[in-house]
């Protein structure tokens, strides 16, 4: 599948954004962090600020973006149309939340259960989003189990990493954001592997045959394609530019997104001062990095059920 | 509204005789000219004259190889939007602008509705949906609902434009609900199939199989003889001529 710069950023910047809110309101609820304004003001204006940046993103991938506000009318069939929905509702109790945390220095009782709600509509949100993906049949190596779990906890894990830069840029001494990034980057690399591991031993059950319907004579290949130039299935789901560097790109995904970020916030919380701040500095940056080379290939390793017409044997 | 209609009695299609299908090309240059002015227009062309030419088709004819030596065949395969009884391709719209007919089962995009996000192309297994990237709209085979249901032509002409075009009868367009029509009859007869039946997407347009292969144990053999040509005998005139030039 061909990897869109716009839809690779909203995925990024939204699921980091959603990822900071949702530990605001679970890490504000418990009491984890205190409701400090100037912290509150950077951790929601980034939550929120990515969420933002990462829909707007989104609507570059349009052919007709002023029209985009119709997406908000299918919410019954269309999980694209879900992720919109519940994108915005979520910007309700997380608004809410964070006057009453900014502006009020309340995030407990009924505004941590505000922060709760915006916790889970957070969640509701990414489900939806990995939903769009894992509810195409068409590409196997989205249609699986392990879509969902990767979706959120790489959500989990930029968000944490994020709301603790936050806390060090403001001088927080609080470290519960470090203490949950330390705790789901783990989980991430294992789904991460875990998707990697399932897409590389298995493919989807549609082959050339089955496409054609001509497996009864024998192996089926393309002899000669309808057309001499690529056409829009082949630039939009045959792509396969760079697929042969994915070992690589994988290696840099998993060293910039989970290796270094699992160091550098272990350092951080061993080595309180001027080497917190710089490791924190370079953790979250580095971990959105490895996450976007990680999106990146998630489109790019895709094989859509098309190019079986065009001489794919198997996708 | 994305949701599927509840299933209709009617469901027109399209059934391919890929026995028959020379591979010429004809019903997707006519649909390419029949649609570019119809209810799907325009279809893009970008660079038609050009290096990279990429434009929008309704239709794709693909030839491939299945099997081995002597065995082996060579298939055309015209490729179209199938109008599947369950297509994902109108669920997974966010707007509205794909959606089934409940009275006839033809899949259409309402283009003043599509943003273009192209999510229903990446649901449709077939490639049925191409995305014109000019208009910013997603297009796709209307099975020309804009000729079948037409007065204003002549009865006979009130098929879609592949298979008026088509010059050695390879396609057939008919009401494949009913199972008493014309081509649910030939689907019954020639064992039509599906294209990925494993997808679940019902698709409504039939393929049909080539047929086996006649007995070809004698080719290779030992050349047959061909009777002699008859040399007509030339008389009179010419045939004097005829004697003496031999001799």
């Amino acid at each position: 599948m061909h990897p869109a710069l716009s839809v690779i950023l909203f995925t990024t910047a939204s699921g980091a954004g959603y990822g900071i809110i949702f530990w605001l309101g679970v890490l504000g609820e418990t009491g984890a962090y205190p409701p400090d304004r100037t912290f509150g003001l950077l951790a929601f204006g980034l939550g929120l600020g990515g969420i933002t940046a990462g829909l707007l993103a989104s609507t570059a991938h349009l052919g007709h973006p002023e029209r985009a506000w119709r997406a908000f009318s299918q919410w019954r069939t269309s999980w694209l149309s879900r992720e919109g929905v519940a994108s915005l509702a979520t910007y309700v109790p997380a608004g809410l939340f964070g006057i009453g945390w900014v502006f009020l220095g309340e995030n407990r009782e009924i505004w941590g259960f505000l922060g709760v709600l915006a916790a889970a509509a957070s969640v509701v949100t990414i489900v939806c989003t990995a939903y769009i993906y894992r509810s195409l049949k068409t590409i196997q190596r989205w249609c699986n189990a392990w879509v969902l779990p990767n979706y959120l906890a790489l959500a989990a894990m930029t968000g944490a990493l994020w709301l603790d830069l936050a806390a060090v840029l403001t001088g927080e001494p609080f470290t519960p954001g470090a203490e949950a990034a330390l705790c789901s980057i783990p989980v991430a690399a294992f789904l991460k592997f875990g998707y990697w591991r399932f897409i590389d031993a298995t493919h989807s059950t549609s082959t050339a045959e089955s496409a054609t319907g001509l497996g009864s004579l024998g192996k089926v290949r393309l002899f000669e394609a309808p057309h001499t130039s690529d056409n829009y299935l082949m630039k939009e789901m045959g792509f396969h530019i760079a697929r042969k560097h994915a070992t690589k790109l994988r290696c840099i995904a998993v060293i910039a997104g989970f290796v270094l970020p699992c160091l550098l916030t272990a350092i951080a919380l061993a080595m309180p001062g001027a080497i917190r701040v710089i490791a924190v500095l370079i953790a979250a940056p580095l971990a959105t990095a490895g996450v976007l080379v990680e999106r990146w290939l998630f489109f790019a390793e895709a094989r859509h059920t098309v190019t079986l017409y065009y001489g794919a044997s198997t996708a | 509204m994305t949701s599927l209609p509840p299933p209709g009695a009617k469901r027109l299609g399209l059934v391919i005789d890929l026995d028959i299908c020379v591979g010429c090309h004809a019903c997707a240059v006519n649909c390419k000219e029949w649609n570019s002015g119809g209810m799907a227009a325009p279809l893009t062309d970008l660079q038609p004259y050009g290096v990279e030419p990429d434009g929008v088709w309704f239709n794709r004819v693909h030839t491939f190889e299945a099997g081995e030596g002597a065995t082996g065949r060579t298939v055309h395969f015209p490729r179209s939007c199938l109008h599947c009884a369950e297509p994902d391709c109108v669920t997974v719209c966010p707007t509205g602008a794909s959606y089934k007919r409940a009275e006839d089962g033809i899949v259409l995009v309402n283009e003043d509705l599509c943003i273009g996000c192209k999510l229903c192309s990446w649901a449709c297994p077939y490639g049925a949906r191409e995305f014109d990237s000019d208009a910013g709209v997603m297009k796709k085979c209307t099975l020309c609902a804009d000729r079948i249901y037409n007065e204003a032509l002549e009865e006979v002409d009130r098929v879609p434009a592949c298979v008026a075009t088509c010059p050695v009868s390879a396609r057939h367009f008919g009401d494949l609900g009913d199972p008493q029509s014309e081509v649910s009859l030939l689907v019954a007869a020639r064992g039509g199939y599906d294209l990925m039946p494993e997808m679940g997407y019902k698709p409504t347009n039939k393929y049909l199989p080539p047929r086996p292969r006649r007995d070809q144990t004698t080719c290779g053999a030992a050349p047959v003889a061909l009777a002699p040509v008859v040399v007509a005998e030339a008389d009179g005139f010419l045939g004097w001529i005829d004697r003496l030039l031999s001799r």
